[in-house]
């Protein structure tokens, strides 16, 4: 008995929590705003699916909780939390209906009010929204009853049809330069997905997994059975795959989208730069675009055709000139924090961050880097005649910084001097007691790191051929540090899905104007809560957070 | 020539002084312990000794070399090690990187091998384990481990910090089993202890802390029937 309350208590709450975030996203305006998206032509806005998908997360979530056997309870508490998650929202139509609310919630438009009912009046839209957000409920806690079998690619499913409906504008466009218009009709609506090619994705992606689930393993066992003189060929094989593909990616995708590849490029040299520092090195540096601006002011003032200009060197003279003043830079910041430690660090190189971008910005430099106007005419990257001037082809600059830095951030990872910074991270007392010259360590990580962060400012001044201190305000240091959370922290590859995840993303979800940081936030905070060591993380990293799991799964052999 | 010899060691922490003249000697081959309460100066002096903290004054001599004008990372090559209060190992790491770690100071790649050998002999349980994440090790394979990390300097002299802290009697026993071994195998140790009754046992000589200064000293044998040190430290009225 006291147990029947509990969960009634329980999933009272989680209905009601779902309710109101319903709710929320109706009245700030995201809802009404995404509905004009449509997402599967004719079928479903992204309002919608946004509005369904507290309930739908909050079943599923609380069907988990509930013992497998007891399907019906399961089912029962999906319905439950559906039609609980409603009435908060039939209570803002019905309010809305008396009162005008749109004088105190902008958002709460006529618009909305249709949404939320179907078009129907108060009466019959209620009753609709009630079953809709019970069908939905259900389905969501169904899901959990299902054999993973079944579950996993019906949810590889939705992802990728959901995920191609999102980026229809993008893709459609692609496909139209690849296919024609004729392919392009049958796959998209304007801005979404037709139906019926929506349907035929979602089989098919289904289908894929589901035939995968028995034949991916014995792949890779394939390849892990083989003698390790062909192991080696097959990881060569691969290796040559995955380069010939980054190599004619910019003709796959496009203009627009090798302009987002090259933002996720130079966010991913900072970010592998970064990674020395705070991941291998555990120097909680907050002040990184320091060293970004550096490197590109070094470019700037080095090879600027304008008045400001003090040689006329071509972009690749300068770049060893940017690489060096940011290596100097980091170690000029690295001696005087020697001895601080976690926050102290954080703050002071905090400090040092607002410092560079406040002098660029100044009047006492200006005559030198222009203060608040910049400096214009930086000529872009060129080789013999041949102007890098399309995105297409600047991202060959930018892949092959990319590359060079993780060719040197993987094998430091695994040099004597990773061992040195992984020791220090740790313990910073008893890293010295092993003998670990902690100076040397610590002004390392600061100048390698700076030095990749150099090269990424280096190529973005010459990239943008025009730089102003605004540029560099410390929401890139935020960024690139939030970047490398959520990769996973001390991961090289983590690096790449964070840039992708946080500057790839919102670049191609720009429709969204002001909901665009909100979604990043929530992105964050769900992460950490679900995900803490990150989408890709290193092994020590995964160590430290599933250490109990492995120590009781270790005692029982 | 004495192995270690401390001189009149001055050391503050900000404004606060720590160790107000502290003198020892530790000769070749023996076991010294340093006994003492909570704040007598214990930590501190070994901190002194192997660099982590300076003093303003006074002069630590390891077989004749001033130590004084070496950092703590150069201290280590010069043969002294320490098993840092609270074990200090690198959690996250498995116990095999561990050591490697403690032979951080070492190039000899065969000689590493050999003591790696030799630690696993001495503490079979860290064999078992080698490559177990040590966070997930219980307190007693820990402090093995921190001291088996230790030995991997293959130090002349070590320093161990409260082996028996957070540890359960039996266990107790069985560090300082290990403790009489390393020395048998000729390893000079400095051992700082609050369970003064275990330490005495296994000591030579002995040196008595109180807040900063040393108040006694003798044979082991000769301060476990001093009745002060057997009121304050080994608990017999």
């Amino acid at each position: 008995m006291r147990e029947k309350q509990n969960t009634l208590k329980i999933l009272l709450k989680s209905g009601l929590l779902s309710g109101v975030i319903a709710l929320s996203v109706s009245m700030i305006g995201m809802v009404g705003l995404f509905s004009q998206r449509d997402m599967i032509a004719g079928v479903l806005t992204l309002g919608q699916l946004l509005l369904f998908a507290s309930p739908a997360a909050f079943a599923y979530l609380e069907a988990v909780k509930i013992s497998k056997d007891d399907w019906r309870k399961g089912l029962l508490a999906g319905l439950f939390i559906g039609v609980l998650s409603a009435i908060p929202l039939i209570i803002l139509v019905i309010i809305s209906t008396l009162v005008n609310l749109r004088q105190y919630f902008v958002s709460v438009s006529d618009t909305l009010i249709q949404i939320l009912t179907f078009n129907q009046d108060v009466f019959l839209g209620s009753i609709l929204l009630i079953l809709v957000m019970a069908f939905v409920g259900l389905i969501a806690a169904g899901m959990r009853y299902m054999p993973i079998k079944y579950r996993h690619p019906i949810f590889q499913g939705l992802i990728w049809t959901f995920g191609v409906s999102l980026f229809s504008e993008v893709l459609s466009e692609r496909v139209r330069s690849f296919f024609g218009s004729f392919i392009t009709k049958i796959m998209f609506k304007s801005r979404a997905t037709q139906p019926l090619f929506a349907i035929v994705l979602f089989v098919f992606i289904a289908g894929i997994t589901y035939w995968q689930q028995g034949h991916k393993s014995s792949i890779k066992d394939f390849i892990d059975n083989q003698p390790p003189k062909k192991k080696r060929q097959y990881q060569l094989i691969f290796l040559g795959i995955g380069i010939l593909i980054l190599i004619i990616l910019p003709l796959i995708l496009g203009t627009y989208l090798s302009e987002v590849i090259n933002n996720v490029g130079l966010y991913i040299l900072m970010g592998l730069g970064l990674n020395i520092v705070v991941g291998f090195a555990g120097l909680l540096d907050l002040g990184y675009v320091a060293f970004f601006a550096i490197g590109a002011y070094t470019m700037a003032v080095l090879t600027s055709e304008g008045a400001l200009g003090i040689s006329a060197f071509s972009f690749w003279a300068a770049l060893p000139f940017c690489v060096a003043a940011s290596v100097s830079a980091g170690i000029l910041l690295g001696i005087p924090v020697l001895r601080m430690r976690g926050d102290y660090l954080a703050i002071v190189t905090l400090g040092f961050g607002e410092i560079i971008r406040i002098m660029a910005n100044s009047d006492l430099l200006k005559p030198f880097i222009g203060g608040a106007q910049g400096i214009l005419q930086i000529p872009k990257p060129s080789i013999g005649n041949i102007v890098l001037f399309k995105p297409g082809q600047l991202y060959y600059v930018i892949l092959i910084g990319v590359l060079i830095a993780a060719y040197i951030s993987w094998r430091l990872r695994d040099s004597r001097l990773g061992r040195q910074w992984m020791a220090m991270r740790e313990d910073e007392d008893v890293a010295e007691a092993m003998g670990i010259n902690l100076v040397n360590t610590k002004l390392l990580a600061f100048a390698i790191g700076a030095g990749f962060s150099g090269l990424s400012g280096a190529i973005f001044a010459s990239k943008l051929t025009s730089i102003f201190p605004h540029s560099f305000n410390l929401l890139i240091s935020i960024n690139v540090l939030s970047l490398i959370i959520v990769g996973g922290l001390g991961s090289i590859p983590g690096v790449v899905v964070g840039a992708a995840i946080l500057v790839g993303l919102p670049e191609l979800l720009r429709e969204f104007k002001e909901y665009r940081l909100l979604m990043y936030g929530g992105l964050l905070i769900v992460m950490m809560l679900a995900k803490p060591e990150g989408f890709w993380p290193s092994t020590i990293q995964k160590r430290e957070l599933h250490a109990f799991q492995e120590s009781t799964s270790g005692n029982d052999t | 020539m004495a192995m270690l010899e401390i001189n009149d060691i001055h050391t503050y922490y900000g404004n606060i002084q720590a160790l107000r003249g502290i003198s020892l000697k530790v000769e070749q081959g023996e076991i010294v312990t340093l006994i003492g309460a909570n704040g007598a100066g214990k930590t501190t002096t070994l901190r002194t000794i192997c660099g982590l903290i300076k003093p303003r004054q006074g002069s630590v001599y390891l077989e004749g070399e001033n130590l004084i004008n070496y950092k703590a990372h150069e201290i280590v090559y010069k043969g002294v090690a320490m098993v840092p209060e609270g074990r200090g190992i690198f959690a996250k790491l498995t116990v095999l990187e561990n050591l490697e770690m403690g032979a951080f100071s070492r190039t000899d790649t065969k000689g590493i091998q050999d003591d790696l050998e030799f630690v696993y002999e001495l503490f079979p349980r860290l064999k078992e384990r080698r490559n177990q994440v040590s966070g997930t090790l219980s307190g007693g394979e820990q402090q093995m481990l921190a001291t088996a990390r230790a030995l991997m300097a293959r130090p002349r002299l070590l320093l161990m910090d409260e082996p028996s802290m957070g540890l359960a009697p039996i266990l107790v026993e069985g560090i300082f089993e290990t403790i009489v071994q390393i020395n048998k195998e000729g390893t000079t140790i400095l051992l700082v202890e609050q369970n003064a009754t275990m330490a005495l046992s296994v000591a030579h000589r002995g040196y008595v802390l109180q807040t900063g200064e040393i108040v006694l000293q003798d044979t082991a044998a000769n301060l476990k029937q001093n009745e002060m040190v057997q009121k304050a430290y080994l608990g017999i009225d």
